[in-house]
């Protein structure tokens, strides 16, 4: 990690400790803690990391950004700084200037799809959008009769938003856009489709999952070194241990490939075929390690973890709810397995061995 | 605090990708002259010492080890690459690669000089095939509770007792060994045991084959009876082989075979499908490769952090364990996608023939070189819980 990246990083982390701490905005029922936290990180530049100073950002690198990520996973962090740093950088594909405030991006699935209608208002209904209820404004990815895709700033008041929950309890909602007019719209630069926004969303939530099994991982090991039973500390029972050492494993995997994919994204000079299988690779994998390592996560905790009070839930369910923005494990696997039957089986090896 | 993982994103330098092409036109040389079958899965039992030299001549042995032992100071990613690519291949790779991976560097830590001058050059050029003498019949992973004994004579030692599950023992030169010099201390259990160089094929070693579930003879039951060894031989500190044991093993446990053992079921099942495969298939073979994806990420990436000299033991250990488990599956998954595979599919009997022997081979690939069990208490320590 280079030094300037440490400093974005230690930059969230510092504000993410400081309001964010996962004990303390577990017992706010009522949601106080946010707004100071959405200050500081406005403050610090950071939900507009991505876009560059003239556009209205702290023009950080995406490197820089992913690392934020990182440390949003690390502490399951419920305002949506993913997703405003998302929506800028999806503006910034088309200079478009972000406005302050905080934002979603629509479409957040592969399946859904806004149009561009002839008179340049936008149509159309996308589900499970992270945060839609909150955002200020929309980044809209949408395409014409032609099949041209642009990008569309838009303000979220002229849309119908039916609110709903993921699994952690975050907004997870269905905006309807009903010959809307956008603030801006420009067309996307060539190449930019839909399978680019999806997989940046995607490795922005495989980075957030990894984070959240690092977290899940480390109180798990604390819990188990503090809790008794049968006279001993349950970290000193082989069968608990075995779960820990299967806990750092699935945290691990989803580490090195969610990592991995960022760095690739981050270093792509075109988006090719090795970079579509790091982005993928890392959605599903880390969408199979938080089933895995959740479950164990719970297992070392008892009853206990089951509770509203304890903060386990906080990371568990968040990372099981990302599972489901911007394209399903199951979904990517489809279109993974696609590819790979189209290159034919003696292109595998050297697809994967391609870095 | 628990000690954080980690798995930087290592990318191989652009040395490794002119090396890669130079490996694949080999390989494709040697399987077009007959030398091995790429469909035929690395049978252990397979012995082939002519292309065992010609990758010595490649350069492609030793790689890491000094010039003046004959070896090629290049990096370990180097030797990543040369390491996969056969594996993938289905090379036959059993004559040399205990020598290169784990011997060899034994030796050159451990050794003295003049037999390091007479025994490293000799394995980076393909010529000589080594075993591993650990495991003894009521020792296993408790690597030291072993009883065969070493006693001291005049000149060096006499060694009585039995190794087993002693892979390539009946084809190899050499075998590198544990004995007790001393009993175990109540103070400390590990101590007493000594390493040794062990030349094969003398008097007072007999090699019995044991037959595998595979229908293989590959390890063997080694029988010493008054084995004369050299003080020379003797590698290390004498009843210090504990400390000697732990150091190799991350490069032991993370490398590409830890995890590409069964992946030629993998490759032919995607040429069963087609290349318009059902929802089912797609999604079975799309999961697949995102998981060896990043099998591969994290073993490239531990191979990059020995590398860079930092010791990542616990993941290493993470890479064999989760590694090791998911080759061992691989062949089951396939079985299960290639269910409703064509009957018409061209390479339905190659896939079938590869499954069966997939699947016998697979039961030994978390007990080989560190059980699951032993690899999650290193885990678990390094976690901090013991």
């Amino acid at each position: 990690m280079a030094e300037s990246e440490n400093i974005v990083a230690e930059t969230a982390e510092k504000i993410f400790a400081d309001l964010a701490d996962a004990q303390t905005i577990n017992h706010d029922k009522k949601g106080e803690w946010k707004a100071p936290l959405w200050q500081a990180l406005t403050d610090a530049g950071l939900p507009l990391a991505w876009v560059s100073e003239d556009c209205g950002g702290s023009g950080a690198s995406l490197a820089e950004g992913f690392s934020v990520l990182s440390a949003a996973g690390r502490f399951a962090i419920a305002v949506p700084v993913a997703e405003t740093m998302l929506a800028g950088w999806l503006l910034a594909q088309a200079r478009i200037t972000s406005p302050a405030g905080e934002m979603t991006v629509v479409p957040a699935s592969p399946k859904d799809r806004i149009t561009v209608n002839a008179d340049g208002s936008l149509s159309g209904r996308a589900r499970g959008v992270p945060f839609a209820k909150v955002a200020k404004h929309f980044a809209v990815l949408a395409s014409d009769a032609n099949g041209d895709f642009s990008i569309a700033l838009v303000d979220a008041g002229k849309c119908r938003i039916d609110a709903g929950l993921n699994l952690g309890g975050d907004p997870s909602d269905v905006v309807t856009l009903d010959r809307v007019q956008p603030v801006a719209i420009k067309p996307a630069p060539k190449g930019f489709d839909q399978t680019r926004l999806m997989l940046m969303g995607g490795v922005a939530r495989s980075l957030q999952i990894a984070g959240a099994l690092e977290s899940m991982l480390e109180i798990s090991v604390r819990y188990s070194n503090e809790r008794v039973a049968f006279e001993k500390k349950i970290s000193k029972f082989q069968a608990v241990q075995h779960n820990l050492a299967r806990l750092a494993g699935e945290s691990a995997a989803a580490l090195a490939a969610a990592t991995s994919a960022a760095d690739a994204v981050a270093n792509a000079t075109s988006f090719n075929d090795e970079v579509f299988l790091e982005a993928v690779a890392a959605k599903i994998r880390c969408a199979e390690a938080a089933e895995k390592g959740g479950s164990i996560a719970h297992q070392v905790h008892g009853a206990i973890g089951f509770t509203v009070e304890h903060i386990l839930h906080r990371y568990s369910l968040r990372a099981l709810a990302w599972r489901d923005d911007f394209g399903s494990e199951s979904y990517w696997a489809v279109e993974l397995g696609r590819l790979i039957a189209i290159r034919g089986a003696d292109e595998l090896w050297p697809l994967v061995a391609s870095r | 605090m628990t000690a954080a993982l980690r798995f930087d994103p290592i990318r191989l330098p652009p040395v490794c990708e002119a090396l890669r092409k130079e490996v694949r036109a080999f390989l494709a040389e040697e399987i077009a002259a007959g030398t091995f079958d790429p469909h035929k899965p690395n049978r252990e039992d397979t012995d082939v010492p002519e292309f065992s030299r010609k990758v010595g001549a490649r350069g492609w042995l030793g790689m890491t080890w000094p010039k003046k032992y004959g070896g090629h100071e290049r990096s370990f990613l180097e030797r990543y690459v040369v390491t996969e690519e056969m594996r993938v291949a289905n090379a036959p790779t059993r004559r040399f690669f205990v020598a290169d991976r784990q011997s060899g560097p034994v030796l050159l830590k451990y050794a003295p000089e003049h037999i390091k001058m007479e025994i490293l050059p000799r394995i980076c050029k393909g010529e000589l095939c080594f075993a591993i003498g650990m495991s003894e019949p009521n020792s296993g992973s408790d690597l030291f509770a072993a009883k065969t004994r070493a006693t001291k004579t005049d000149g060096g030692y006499l060694i009585n007792g039995t190794k087993i599950w002693t892979s390539s023992a009946h084809i190899a030169d050499y075998m590198i060994a544990i004995f007790r010099t001393s009993p175990p201390t109540k103070e400390n259990r590990r101590h007493g045991l000594t390493q040794f160089l062990v030349k094969m094929k003398q008097p007072g070693i007999q090699v019995n084959p044991i037959g595998q579930i595979t229908g293989q003879y590959e390890f063997n039951e080694v029988v010493f009876t008054d084995h004369f060894i050299p003080d020379d031989h003797v590698l290390g500190e004498i009843d210090g082989a504990w400390k000697q044991a732990t150091s190799e093993l991350a490069y032991e446990r993370s490398g590409p075979e830890r995890f590409l053992e069964t992946y030629y079921v993998l490759t032919e099942l995607v040429r069963a499908v087609g290349n318009n495969p059902d929802t089912r298939s797609a999604e079975g073979i799309g999961r697949l490769v995102a998981q060896v994806h990043t099998m591969r990420r994290m073993s490239v990436s531990v191979a990059g952090m020995l590398q860079a000299g930092k010791e990542p033991v616990v993941e290493a250990s993470i890479v064999k364990d989760i590694g090791t488990i998911w080759e061992q599956q691989l062949p089951h998954r396939v079985r299960e996608l290639a269910a409703f595979v064509e009957e018409t599919a061209t390479n339905r009997e190659t896939l079938e023939k590869q499954l069966d022997f997939a699947i016998k081979t697979a039961p030994k690939l978390t007990i080989q070189g560190g059980t699951t069990e032993v690899l999650r208490g290193i885990i678990a320590r390094g976690l901090g819980l013991r």
